[in-house]
């Protein structure tokens, strides 16, 4: 397992070197969207309009911030859980959007994307929020702001803790569950 | 007759909300360090170190230990000797809306269909019941989507039994894999109807992580799924390792005779929960 200092934009040298396992510290603008915000995504897209953000090289993170308290960037802000983010990932990649940040599994269609649109999964540690924000540097809603936390993010990184969960060569890093030792097989 | 007037039921609510979601309860941190000691696996303990650091900066900063500062919800048991001026369910919602204001906490309720937020934390989820005494007390939780998402219940046929139980819930923790935040709590409603059950389950979950059940027939069985469940190998974060749960909680109740309701309520690590007695 092997550690990397990657910058957004990223690009398809940067993703392809990476393995499942890998610790990847992201630093340059993230942006956040989660189930609401894809949503509108998609029908700006459909609508044949611009996105409030570049996706080429783009890295979205599935987060849902706490407000921030007075003298901090941000409240807290760890990743949601991402198979919610499923129905629309695969169109995002295909545009060029080269990596998600969240949490829990991906289905096999966002697998694929990623496969063949050489991009990348990385987890956060869920419920490791607090955490997480001494990471954000600078944060301001660049679209959706009726969405409140939902809302999309510009997020400046430095240094952002990621572990690479999907690969672009089909590598997984979760643990397969043993139901045979559980006793249910 | 004891009278409590609702702004001290308020500013209660209000304390226990903010205080639950910045300071990890120490029943909780304890099974956090226990785990530590016992993995192997060095990913669970990068993930377990990484939760008590987290845990530390959330007292320090008084961020949130989550972004997701959940439902608001609350069991309540009103002492039969108490009387309360004013509304209590208002009382209840009022001192949500404070918490989760003062505190910074994120709101994370919404219509169903539209989706827009209601933009207070409330209607927070109140469950009510009835103690002998002249207390009022209340316990809050903060319940987030994302273990809530992996709960479920059914409805066995009693012929399935204890086999089919273990079954069930073993499963219901192997599908749910690493979404749910692992290490979780696992509560367990068995019995009632089909509300009850998932009504118990979720009570299941505001006792101490570190209590035992009265009943050495249930605290058994909580441990035999305990065991069996931390057998899957999921792990902190799903990741691997041998800590996929911290503790199984069981409430187990009567139910008709054609039924053997079952309701899995999952709880991530971040059991973020407080009780107060007035
Ligand atoms: S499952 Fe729990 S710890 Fe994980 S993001 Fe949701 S509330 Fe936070």
């Amino acid at each position: 397992m092997a550690e990397f200092k990657l910058n957004t934009p990223l690009t398809d040298e940067d993703i392809a070197q990476l393995k499942a396992g890998d610790v990847v510290f992201l630093s340059g603008h993230i942006y956040s969207a989660r189930d609401a915000a894809h949503k509108k995504l998609i029908d700006l897209l459909d609508a044949g309009k611009e996105l409030p953000f570049d996706l080429k090289g783009a890295a979205v993170y599935y987060v849902g911030p706490s407000p921030a308290p007075p003298g901090r960037p941000i409240g807290s802000a760890g990743p949601t859980t991402s198979y919610r983010m499923d129905s629309y990932a695969p169109r995002l990649h295909s545009l060029g959007l080269k990596a998600t940040i969240g949490k829990g599994k991906r289905n096999d269609e966002t697998r694929k994307a990623m496969e063949d649109h050489t991009a990348v999964y990385f987890g956060a540690t869920g419920g490791a929020g607090a955490l997480l924000s001494n990471s954000i540097v600078d944060s301001k809603v660049i679209a959706f702001d009726d969405l409140g936390p939902e809302a999309v993010r510009e997020m400046t990184v430095k240094d952002f803790p990621l572990l690479v969960i999907n690969d672009c060569h089909g590598g997984e890093l979760y643990a397969v569950p043993d139901r045979k030792a559980a006793g249910i097989e | 007759m004891r009278t409590i007037k609702t702004p001290e039921i308020i500013d209660a609510v209000a304390a226990m909300c903010i205080k639950a979601n910045t300071e990890l309860p120490d029943d909780v941190r304890a099974k956090f360090e226990e785990a530590m000691a016992k993995e192997t696996s060095e990913s669970a303990k990068e993930v377990l170190r990484q939760l008590l650091e987290n845990a530390d900066l959330a007292m320090e900063t008084k961020l949130p230990l989550c972004q997701d500062c959940g439902l608001a919800v609350f069991f309540v048991e009103v002492g039969d000797d108490v009387r309360i001026e004013g509304n209590l369910r208002e009382a209840i919602n009022e001192g949500t809306r404070k918490g989760y204001a003062d505190g910074f906490l994120r709101k994370s309720a919404c219509d169903p269909f539209t989706r827009v937020n209601t933009g207070d934390g409330t209607p927070a989820i109140i469950h009510l019941d009835f103690t002998p005494g002249d207390k009022l007390k209340i316990f809050y939780m903060a319940k987030g989507g994302g273990s809530e998402n992996m709960s479920r219940a059914t409805m066995l046929a009693p012929a399935q039994g204890w086999e089919g139980i273990k079954e069930y819930v073993v499963n219901r923790v192997a599908e749910a894999g690493p979404n749910p935040c692992p290490p979780t709590i696992i509560g367990i409603g068995i019995g009632g109807t089909f509300e009850h059950a998932a009504k118990i389950a979720k009570k299941s979950l505001i006792r101490r992580l570190d209590d035992t059940h009265p009943d050495p027939e249930i605290a058994a069985k909580e441990q035999e799924l305990e065991e069996a469940i931390n057998k899957l190998g999921i792990g902190p974060m799903g990741l691997g390792g041998s800590t996929t749960v911290l503790s199984v909680k069981m409430s187990v109740e009567p139910c008709h005779l054609a039924s053997l309701p079952l309701a899995v309520n999952v709880q991530c690590h971040s059991q973020r929960h407080e009780e107060v007695e007035l």
